[in-house]
């Protein structure tokens, strides 16, 4: 059974999806362990940075962001870790998937279509074809 | 010690030798850019950015960052420039490397924080809106050719990324075009028409200015603007390389690190400089993430100024302008007209009032000064805000006071409370107020005398403990012989 699950999420609700899914597929064992992995998008750190009087008050924008799935999380009694890197989302996904021993990554789709998936980049897409484990898109 | 040389210099070789070299690559353009903006050979702008890259990965505070020749700096020493010429610049450079190397080392760097953002979102916004303004002379009316190779710049450098990153596409641009530029010949400026190429190393002079006190009292106002505008752009950038690397660094090196490398950069013949928002950005996603990558990307620009100098001033300038669009609309904060909308009115204003001012003035310290002193008034217009509730019950006055009592709210408080009865039982309840200073003692001093001296009963009550012992100290109406004065 799943033992180790990686959930990546941006906070969105694509990611919100995902995460249900997360604690489903955590309900089958009880043994399991979850760990919520975030990326601080390095595109967007002079916009954030400009944005927030202090780093204190960054970080808890970045924690409101991730708030309703750990709600989910913990009212549904999974055991659970939160994790935020800071880089490229995509490259970082797979770095901390691979470096780590997980059983299974689960991430959110957007659902692009071929042109949005040209010009914005799908990073799921990334994640599905570089990632070592089992992964569960959740669309 | 050697530990965190290491650390410091080669954990990370591979990454940080790319990334620089990636960066260097990507500040030739700008460099030579930012000297054509400040009115100086490029030979000013690169020399800056060799020996302030350099030095800076020595002794800086914020390992990985990218400084060199910017287009703040240069923004605001273009007046200096165009007035006096440029061996005034590099003793104003000099002098602010003093002046930076002082605010490091009385850690004015702290002060940094009350800098409020809104203030910070109008200098990158200022300063993008500058930097596409000074384009403008470059390509409008030259020939139509110009258009059409700032238009092809602009297509190369926003749609070449999607399938190729080995290489900056600015660098390919410059390129591709000079390439069609000098095999052609088309109706273009190019950079050698406002300036010369050396393809030797910097050598140390000293600045040919009298030194006199008639000297120092051209260069003062521009060694001060020019502290200020690259500390804050500086302690700005290292912020950002902090939060994306997810490290800390330390605020006031960084500062004395930034004025040592202007003080050296003068000698070299070298304009000011500070950090760079975009190219530290750059070194840190393309790997950078030590001093060595800033070492890095400063010799390899030198490096391939000995090389390929004698090309740089065959570069069409359309190329450069193209470029240098593309730097203003990635220096904007396009998210600031969601701000303005979102944002309580008063930052948004101190935001706009910062652009306004720098756009008026074309001087970068002045809109950050503005701003600041607006948002500090606004701030204090905001928190003198006093209520006074006043009730009876059971032939008792009660006013609750709430707010902060200080020199602009006493007004209303004294306003608010009738002093005009007699013979009362009156409570004055301070519990969710707090008492700043010696105006604010003064009119609850002014309130009790004159409501005691119409034979009422006065009781204050909930004053904390920083309060009272204010009104303890400097407040007389407890002494029996108090009379109001009159006026």
């Amino acid at each position: 059974m799943y033992q180790s699950i990686l959930l990546a999420v941006d906070g969105s609700n694509h990611s919100i999806r995902a995460a249900r899914e997360a604690i489903k597929v955590a309900a089958f064992n009880k043994e399991s362990k979850l760990t919520v992995v975030y990326v601080a998008d390095h595109n967007n750190a002079k916009t954030e940075v400009l944005h927030s009087n202090s780093t204190e008050e960054l970080d808890l924008a970045r924690r409101k962001r991730l708030q309703p799935i750990e709600e989910a999380l913990a009212t549904n009694g999974v055991d659970y870790v939160v994790k935020i890197l800071h880089g490229t989302p995509g490259p970082a996904i797979v770095e901390f998937a691979n470096d780590g021993d997980f059983d299974m990554l689960i991430i959110g789709s957007r659902g692009l279509n071929a042109l949005q998936e040209m010009v914005l980049g799908s990073v799921s897409h990334k994640v599905i074809k570089r990632v070592d484990c089992p992964v569960l898109v959740v669309k | 010690m050697t530990d965190s040389i290491n650390q410091q210099w080669f954990s990370n070789i591979k990454g940080d030798v790319l990334s620089g070299i990636v960066v260097a690559l990507a500040l030739i353009p700008e460099a030579i850019a930012f000297s054509i903006i400040a009115g100086v050979d490029p030979m000013v702008g690169l020399y800056a950015s060799f020996i302030i890259a350099v030095t800076i990965s020595f002794i800086g505070g914020r390992p990985a960052m990218i400084s060199a020749a910017t287009g703040a700096m240069a923004l605001v020493a273009a007046p200096l420039v165009r007035e006096y010429g440029v061996d005034y610049l590099l003793a104003a450079t000099i002098l602010t490397g003093v002046f930076q190397l002082l605010f490091g080392v009385f850690k004015v760097a702290k002060l940094m924080k009350f800098i409020p953002r809104a203030v910070m979102i109008g200098f990158v916004n200022a300063l993008a809106i500058l930097i596409f303004m000074a384009q403008v002379p470059h390509f409008l009316g030259i020939s139509n050719m110009t258009y059409v190779f700032v238009a092809i710049t602009l297509v190369i450098v926003y749609l070449l990324p999607r399938f190729f990153r080995a290489i900056p596409a600015p660098l390919i641009a410059i390129l591709v075009l000079t390439s069609i530029a000098i095999y052609s010949d088309f109706e273009l400026r190019t950079v050698g028409d406002l300036g010369t190429i050396t393809q030797s190393l910097p050598a140390f002079l000293i600045p040919n200015v009298p030194l006199t006190l008639e000297t120092l009292m051209i260069i003062l106002p521009y060694a001060l603007a020019l502290s200020v505008v690259g500390l804050l752009e500086s302690l700005l950038t290292a912020t950002i390389v902090d939060d994306m690397t997810d490290t800390g660094s330390e605020k006031n090196q960084e500062a004395r690190g930034q004025g040592i490398a202007n003080f050296i950069t003068g000698f070299f013949g070298g304009m000011a400089g500070c950090a760079m928002i975009g190219q530290s950005v750059i070194n840190v996603k393309s790997g950078g993430r030590t001093r060595l990558s800033t070492f890095v990307a400063g010799v390899f620009l030198m490096f391939l100024i000995l090389v390929l100098g004698s090309l740089v001033v065959q570069i069409p300038m359309a190329v450069l302008v193209g470029i240098m669009i593309m730097v203003s609309i990635g220096t904007f904060d396009w998210s600031s007209f969601s701000y303005m909308k979102k944002a309580p009115r008063g930052d948004a204003l101190v935001m706009l009032t910062t652009v306004a001012i720098v756009v008026f003035t074309h001087d970068l310290s002045k809109g950050v000064i503005a701003g600041v002193i607006l948002s500090a008034v606004l701030f204090v217009a905001k928190i003198s805000k006093i209520r006074v509730n006043k009730t009876i019950i059971a032939g008792t006055t009660r006013y609750a006071v709430e707010g902060q009592l200080f020199f602009a709210s006493v007004e209303d408080f004294v306003n608010a409370i009738d002093t005009d009865v007699r013979n009362e039982k009156i409570i004055l309840d301070f519990t969710a107020a707090h008492i700043w200073d010696d105006s604010g003692v003064g009119a609850v001093d002014r309130v009790v005398l004159k409501l005691k001296n119409a034979d009422n009963h006065v009781v204050i009550e909930g004053l904390d403990g920083p309060s009272r012992r204010l009104v303890e100290k400097i407040a007389v109406f407890d002494s029996e012989h108090a009379k109001l004065p009159s006026h």
